[in-house]
């Protein structure tokens, strides 16, 4: 059975093209690029490289990457390391809709004593930016919003919120591990303090990530240890990952045009026929302000796992905010905070694409998804049964 | 609008560990639709609280369940449950039906992940439910007591039931079990607190003929008997919900206590006496004990 990939949100493919530049540091060249010969001493090369990738991508100097394990690990430092700088300014500024990443930490921080303003999102998964204004003030020490919902694929207005956080002179940290490599970014003339990005979400793969740090912004490291990264980062580097990483922007900055093109066209394509097709299915999120390749679509009076496991039977692999795909018993908490209808979020799918996505892979989806929903619509005891 | 940040594994969440049997009634189910003429239909769960159950049952002259039918709404374990569920009870009379239990319905499956328990207790309180329609009476059971989690609307009784049913011991069997304590996760405290309950009555039942009761004591012995038992039968309940109580006098088999805590502020206290302390210090100190609470002027200061 073929499978058609479509839960790119939650990782991505390895392109071919980086795993091949990564397979020599994982064959032959396992020097430590701490190391006092030229063995060690040339792979070091190739960290600077493509740390001049990562940069290229977000339009930054190579001297403001860091690498890092993961997403988490670069949101997590950057919070905290923003809270270090200033121990009168220990407010904390974030939205309800935040990735666990972001969200984990600052619920244990509000723990601890903390303040921590929550923004809130309309029904289409939008900041209100007078809220933003209200919340930011003379105690914030660090104010985080994603820049992508992982979700919905919503874009928050993030120069407005950090030109709001400037001014207060809070630090701005972003959240862009579902917006790099999906939307252009540039951090010159930006706001931006802090940003996380993570190599799975962009055809790199696990256990690599990046933070980018604004230069001149007072540091704190989470990982302390030897010298790597300039010291901001302690532990010997993921070399191959590295690398891998590097040759995975490079390629993002490739094919930037045909997410914005190909794969938008693909996606628009799947909701508009799945929306037709489906009776009482409606579009989560702002229909423009979102990334081009994510669609999350409520089916009403089905349940999401039910959906996903059918789809699974296909081949088809899509992810839900319903509760019974998680441990939960409560949906996804975007849904929620967006004030979907706990109806409407349990039959919640979200369909992911890349630039890997083929037409013929969307026609296939397009086909099969409305009798399923039909089906289970059949089973159940609400809604309309002609579906 | 107030949302709850609650600890939750969205989207990149589990694949459950599902059986071959619990998948194939999950993409075959049987007896999928209604009866038109049903004797008996119940209704269980609703949408919002992510899963539901209708159930159809159609009944002979020899009190046997001749055809069965449902709808479900919810995830792929609340509809193999519903399906396994029908197939059980097809042929079966309704003394041997009232029978069946959410175990035999998960065993059925070859057996269910403990997080998804609750999908089978549906199936078991659709079919009490429909079998008491049949024969008139209601509510269930369940139905019965105090809303203790209030995000999915579940009672104290219908908590009672499925820790001493299923021998649970932690909230966390129990939101597993019947979805209690799952939302916003606000009466953790409470269901502990029926849990410790029901284990401490089933001890108790156990242990009896109990402590020196109808014995012969002192009033020495008599006064600390008392004190014994507030101390450890009757604080810790309290205490489960903020709540304290003081001994203040004994005269005869005239106890007088006085609230502490959130127990001083409540207007079910008056309930709290009979219900709680005075219901104890029978039990464990005589048939005859009377309680009182403490008039203002001897109330101790909170």
């Amino acid at each position: 059975m073929k499978t058609v990939y479509l839960d790119n949100n939650a990782t991505s493919r390895i392109s071919p093209e980086v795993l091949e530049a990564m397979m020599p540091f994982l064959r032959d060249l396992y020097g430590n690029p701490s190391s006092m010969h030229l063995f060690g001493g040339q792979v070091r090369k190739n960290i600077d490289r493509a740390r001049q990738q990562v940069a290229n991508l977000l339009g930054a100097d190579e001297d403001e990457i860091i690498f890092t394990g993961c997403g988490t690990e670069s949101d997590n430092t950057a919070i905290l390391s923003a809270l270090a700088a200033d121990s009168c300014r220990q407010h904390i500024v974030t939205t309800r809709v935040e990735h666990p990443a972001v969200l984990g930490p600052c619920k244990k921080l509000e723990k601890d004593g903390h303040t921590v303003k929550w923004l809130s999102v309309d029904a289409r998964g939008m900041l209100d930016l007078d809220e933003a204004r209200r919340a930011i003030g003379d105690c914030t020490g660090v104010t985080s919003v994603m820049y992508a919902n992982n979700e919905t694929g919503v874009i928050f207005p993030v120069e407005e919120v950090g030109a709001i956080a400037k001014n207060a002179g809070s630090f701005f940290h972003v959240d862009a591990i579902q917006a790099v490599g999906k939307i252009p970014l540039n951090m010159r003339n930006s706001t931006i303090d802090y940003l996380s990005l993570s190599g799975h979400k962009l055809h790199a793969p696990k256990g690599i990530a990046a933070l980018y740090i604004r230069k001149g912004t007072k540091f704190s490291p989470l990982i302390i240890g030897g010298h790597q990264e300039m010291g901001r980062r302690g532990g010997t580097e993921n070399v191959a990952s590295i690398v891998g990483l590097g040759a995975a922007c490079e390629l993002a900055r490739k094919y930037m045009e045909q997410e914005l093109t190909d794969v938008k066209r693909l996606r628009d394509k799947l909701e508009r026929a799945l929306l037709a097709a489906a009776p009482d299915a409606r579009l989560n999120g702002h229909p423009e302000m979102r990334l081009p390749n994510t669609s999350n679509i409520s089916f009403e009076y089905v349940e999401g796992e039910a959906i996903l496991l059918r789809l699974n039977e296909l081949g088809i692999c899509a992810s839900s905010g319903s509760a019974c795909t998680s441990g939960s018993l409560e949906p996804s908490h975007v849904l929620r905070a967006m004030g979907i209808p706990y109806t409407a979020a349990h039959g919640s799918i979200r369909f992911s694409l890349s630039r890997y996505t083929t037409e013929e892979e969307i026609d296939f989806v397009i086909e099969h998804v409305p009798p399923i929903i039909k089906l289970l619509r059949q089973i159940s005891p609400f809604g309309r049964k002609t579906a | 609008m107030e949302v709850d940040l609650v600890w939750i594994i969205y989207l990149e969440a589990v694949m459950w560990n599902y059986t071959d049997k619990m998948m194939d009634h999950f993409l075959h189910p049987r007896n999928v639709g209604e009866i038109k003429d049903a004797d008996a239909v119940s209704e269980v769960g609703n949408m919002a609280c992510g899963d539901a159950l209708k159930l159809y049952l159609k009944i002979d002259k020899d009190r046997k369940i001749s055809d069965v039918k449902f709808q479900t709404f919810g995830c792929a374990s609340a509809i193999a449950s519903a399906s396994a569920l029908t197939e059980i009870v097809k042929g079966k009379t309704l003394e041997e039906a009232e029978k069946i239990t959410n175990d035999d319905i998960a065993a059925y499956l070859g057996g269910l992940p403990k997080e998804k328990m609750h999908c089978s207790v549906m199936g078991q309180e659709a079919l009490e439910a429909a079998i008491a329609k049949y024969r008139g009476e209601k509510p269930a059971p369940q139905e019965e007591g105090t809303i203790v989690c209030t995000c999915f609307g579940v009672t104290d009784t219908k908590i009672a039931r499925v820790v001493r049913e299923h021998n649970l011991t932690t909230p966390e069997q129990v939101t597993h079990y019947c979805k209690a304590g799952g939302g916003c996760g606000g009466c953790v405290g409470q269901i502990q607190a029926i849990i410790d309950e029901v284990w401490r009555k089933e001890s108790e039942k156990k242990a009896k003929p109990g402590v020196g009761k109808a014995k012969y004591m002192t009033n020495i012995q008599k006064i600390q008997l008392i004190q014994e038992t507030i101390e450890k039968e009757i604080k810790p309940t309290l205490r489960a919900d903020g709540g304290d109580i003081e001994l203040i006098d004994v005269v005869g088999n005239k106890v007088i206590v006085a609230f502490r805590g959130v127990c001083a502020e409540c207007p079910a206290s008056g309930v709290t006496i009979t219900a709680v302390v005075e219901k104890k210090l029978r039990e464990f100190v005589s048939p005859e004990i009377v309680v009182q609470e403490a008039k203002d002027e001897n109330r101790l200061p909170r």
